[in-house]
């Protein structure tokens, strides 16, 4: 396969930045695509020019690494997939790609296509766990009857690998399906529902502070998002929110 | 910064603001065209109606009411516009979005349909109770404002009508996403329902719409 990329280049978070086009020839169609960018990073190298910097690590899906948007969707035009599990057979010969970082105020680029998702971090920290001691002292799991429905949801909810997708192709850039997703997974289980209403609390109002934008339940999120997380969860948060609001002695 | 006073400057706040005046809105524009069917009925009915309801304690009180609700849904709508931008502030190079033009373009059409509804209010709340408006005779008799007349004479011109049906269809757009988008922003999200809401809403900005432009088409023809 024959392809033009045009990749943003962006050297460092006060560079301005630009797209800079690159022909890439012979690329095999079973090529994943990170492989591809690491073909046209070895003959930059080469060339002696700077290599693309991209995030990456597990190459499997699961660690939510691989932030690009390519041709004007993250991870590219397949569903449900991130950018390590994608393919060059998703692709034409001849075709052109675009690939970008996240475009939001909250992650700003550091380089290239790697932006910083500390935000994300943050909002865990203010609320993304439950503090129950688990050193050694564990119950019995079914010693806490949870409905099938609601471990489902949970699960659901829990496979959000915190990739930012969401956030990135949000035309607000609203993190409201991550947070949503992490208030539901454990709002929905008993040993998160003790700190449930503090946390959503905490989380929302860390989210806004961050500079993530609000949800206009256009569900471009709910589309893009790899492991399919459903607009069910921003429900079940607007709900938690509102309830915890109004109970709220603070 | 207490959490109950800092519900409505929170960013779900803003949403749960935005979908309880948005509703309050909807009912408002069903009252309007049920209300507006007297065109078709009778003028005299019309012309009594609209006395009413420019003379009703009641109506008065809930003008009031109907106004804030409006300048609510406003101001929210700009403040949650201002953050949005603020949020992305560089746009990508290409960009393919899955989602409804009228879902990411509510911004847009509700402006547009706050000039018209300017220009609406201009034309007839202004035109009646400020404007020269001729004098007719009610059912026992009495003087009263021949709003009927003012109505059919405004939509007898074209340029006026088809600002009329153009806005209505834009309404329409922005109700079929508003609708049922206030009910996800209150949490009030469930299998079996959603899919019902979504219905109605669809059903209903269709309603408002096809109901609303009847009256521009149907003077606008008749005085060719």
């Amino acid at each position: 396969m024959n392809l033009t990329l045009k990749v943003w280049r962006q050297n460092g978070a006060e560079d301005k930045g630009r797209i800079v086009e690159y022909k890439m020839s012979d690329i095999s169609p079973d090529m994943s695509f990170l492989e591809m960018i690491d073909v046209l990073n070895e003959e930059l190298i080469e060339k002696g020019d700077d290599p693309i910097a991209f995030d990456h690590d597990c190459r499997e899906g699961i660690c939510g690494s691989c932030s690009m948007y390519i041709n004007g969707e993250p991870h590219g035009p397949e569903d449900l997939i991130t950018t390590c599990q994608l393919h060059m057979r998703s692709f034409k010969d001849g075709d052109t790609i675009y690939i970008e970082p996240w475009r939001a105020a909250a992650f700003p680029v550091i380089k290239d296509l790697v932006v910083d998702r500390t935000a994300f971090d943050a909002i865990i920290q203010v609320g993304g766990y439950v503090s129950v001691n688990t050193s050694g002292n564990t119950q019995d799991a079914n010693a806490l009857p949870v409905p099938k429905a609601d471990a489902d949801a949970a699960f659901d909810a829990a496979t959000c690998i915190g990739c930012g997708a969401c956030v990135a192709t949000c035309k607000n850039s609203s993190a409201m399906l991550f947070t949503s997703a992490k208030i539901s997974h454990l709002a929905l289980l008993p040993q998160g529902k003790v700190e449930a209403q503090e946390r959503a609390l905490n989380m929302v109002e860390k989210m806004d502070e961050l500079g993530f934008g609000n949800c206009t339940n256009t569900g471009d999120c709910e589309v893009q998002c790899p492991k399919g997380i459903s607009l069910d969860n921003i429900a079940l948060m607007n709900r938690e929110f509102l309830g915890a609001s109004l109970k709220s002695e603070k | 910064m207490s959490n109950s006073a800092g519900l409505f400057s929170s960013s779900l706040g803003r949403k749960y603001l935005m979908a309880i005046t948005g509703l309050f809105l909807c009912s408002f524009l069903l009252i309007h065209l049920i209300g507006n069917v007297t065109l078709f009925t009778d003028p005299v009915q019309f012309n009594e109606y609209t006395r009413f309801m420019s003379s009703n304690p009641l109506i008065r009180v809930m003008e009031i009411v109907l106004v804030v609700g409006f300048l609510a849904h406003i101001i929210d709508a700009i403040m949650l516009t201002k953050a949005n931008k603020t949020a992305q502030p560089v746009k990508y190079a290409m960009d393919k979005k899955k989602s409804t033009w009228y879902s990411r373009n509510m911004g847009l059409t509700g402006t547009i349909i706050l000039a018209f509804l300017i220009l609406h209010l201009q034309s007839f709340w202004y035109g009646y109770k400020f404007g020269d408006v001729a004098m007719t005779l009610d059912s026992s008799g009495t003087d009263i404002k021949d709003m009927y007349t003012m109505v059919v004479a405004a939509f007898s011109q074209s340029w006026y009508s088809a600002i009329y049906v153009v806005a209505m269809i834009l309404l329409g757009t922005h109700l079929n996403h508003g609708f049922q988008s206030a009910f996800q922003s209150m949490g009030l999200r469930h299998k079996k329902y959603t899919p019902a809401i979504k219905k109605a809403g669809t059903a209903f900005a269709v309603i408002i719409t096809l109901g609303f432009i009847s009256f521009p088409i149907y003077f606008y023809i008749t005085q060719l």
